[in-house]
């Protein structure tokens, strides 16, 4: 195994090198079945993050996940299924795209990968986006099995349809009260044997 | 915690740096969130355990970028405008490998940086330095089959910041990078050798295992550099890289 790089914040000034033009349009304005995914970033203090850039992951409603480039530069036609988006100054993001499924065989609810990256975050955040209408799949998902109804409840979308068609409202709050579930999904987590297999002499 | 506390001087941070780099460090050489010498830290790093979970499928894949995403111009900064930027002209290459050393091949990379005077064009930057009409600072790559991405650009002024007073940042170009599973994903900063505001720097010291801080610091290479014309550095990239191979569908 080589040595990581370690992880340095994205820092305040990211705008002219991360963020691109519709990173947030993951499907162009009129896509059949396009919902709308907005919310709001808060710190620990319950004060919005205005420097805040967010990156989604997505399978499409296939259940694939997708292997055509052109996430930057979208072609309108071809689902990339990423998405970047900073924050504004009122700490709020949106983003447009289609909802996921999940791939056939998976074990795990339709849900969309998130990354969180801020001034003041030495190394970025994972989290989850599910969505309450998949009642079974989420109860049988891995990660929401773990989880108690209160943190459970910061993982899932709330829907609150507006006049841009089916919105849903994904909060993330960094710290404190209502605290985001954030994901360890390195190896250094899954390193740790199961307990069945660590045989200790008697 | 109060929002209007009086800055800290640098021997405060620097006892607070001292005192956090005698305890233990992370394996994995990442920093901790929670790192008292960086004030922003305090609201924004979860007080609750990460929860331990296997990668998704999503999650062991990654977004594909390709020549429609990145132009070559993309790779020089000095480029980007009619004339040329002030400051010292360098070249920056490497590798990005994943941790069991395999080339992350045909992946983006993107950096971002201050011009020669320490100066971001982003209107949150407060410092009275002079902005260079023909430098923007953001620049783009692709990897090739061996992992390797190379750009141009000038040399990032070293700049000050208000964590505390008399705060400065070592001179540093920001990278993000992606590998092949969406668990690979790394924005980290590259400094260069033998910088005197390493000791003083928060951000830098919050990677508090001194081996990996080495890590952080790019080589300077002569025979990456070009007579006549630009100084040459070499920083190699290692990703997370255990989950890079999606798990054996008819295993047990
Ligand atoms: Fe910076």
């Amino acid at each position: 195994m080589l040595d990581l790089t370690p992880s340095q914040t994205v820092g305040p000034f990211f705008a002219f090198g991360l963020p691109f033009d519709g990173g947030g349009d993951v499907v162009p304005m009129g896509t059949p079945g396009a919902i709308t995914l907005h919310g709001t970033v808060r710190d620990g203090a319950g004060v919005a993050v205005p420097d805040a850039l967010l990156e989604f992951w997505q399978t499409g409603p296939d259940g694939r996940v997708p292997v055509r480039p052109g996430a930057l530069h979208r072609d309108g036609r071809s689902f990339t299924g990423f998405a970047r988006v900073p924050t504004d100054r009122a700490g709020d993001y949106r983003l447009r795209t289609l909802r996921p499924a999940a791939p056939s065989g998976s074990r795990d609810a339709p849900h969309m990968a998130v990354t969180v990256f801020a001034r003041g975050l030495l190394h970025h955040l994972f989290t989850r986006v599910y969505f309450p209408n998949h009642v079974e799949a989420n109860a049988a998902d891995p990660l929401l099995a773990q989880l108690d109804e209160e943190r459970r409840a910061t993982l899932m979308a709330v829907p609150d349809g507006g006049v841009t068609g089916p919105g849903y409202r994904f909060d993330i709050r960094m710290q404190g009260t209502g605290e985001t579930v954030f994901l360890d999904l390195s190896a250094h987590g899954l390193a740790q044997p199961p307990a069945a297999t660590t045989e200790t002499p008697a | 915690m109060s929002a209007t506390q009086e800055p800290a001087t640098q021997r405060a941070v620097s006892a607070e740096i001292a005192e956090a780099a005698a305890a233990p460090t992370r394996p994995d050489g990442h920093p901790e969130r929670a790192y008292r010498p960086y004030r922003s830290t305090a609201l924004r790093s979860p007080q609750r355990p990460l929860v331990v979970t296997p990668p998704s499928l999503t999650e062991m894949a990654a977004p594909v970028f390709g020549a429609a995403d990145v132009a070559p111009i993309d790779s020089d900064l000095t480029r980007h405008h009619a004339g040329e930027p002030l400051g010292e002209r360098i070249i920056v290459t490497g590798r990005v490998l994943d941790g069991d050393g395999r080339p992350v091949r045909h992946q983006l990379v993107e950096v971002w940086q201050a011009n020669a005077s320490g100066r971001y064009r982003h209107e949150g930057d407060q410092h009275p330095a002079p902005l260079d009409p023909n430098f923007t600072g953001g620049g783009r790559a692709l990897t090739d089959d061996e992992g390797r991405y190379r750009f141009v650009t000038i040399k990032p002024g070293a700049y000050p910041w208000r964590n505390h007073t008399n705060a400065w940042r070592p001179a540093h170009i920001h990278f993000s990078l992606f590998g092949t599973a969406f668990t690979q994903r790394l924005v980290t900063q590259m400094y260069f050798p033998g910088d005197p505001l390493f000791g003083l720097d928060p951000i830098f010291q919050s990677v508090t295992d001194e081996k990996a801080q080495q890590r952080l610091i790019a080589a300077y290479d002569h025979d990456v550099t070009q007579p006549e014309w630009a100084l040459g550095y070499r920083w190699d990239i290692v990703l997370d890289g255990a989950h890079a191979t999606p798990p054996d569908v008819d295993g047990a």
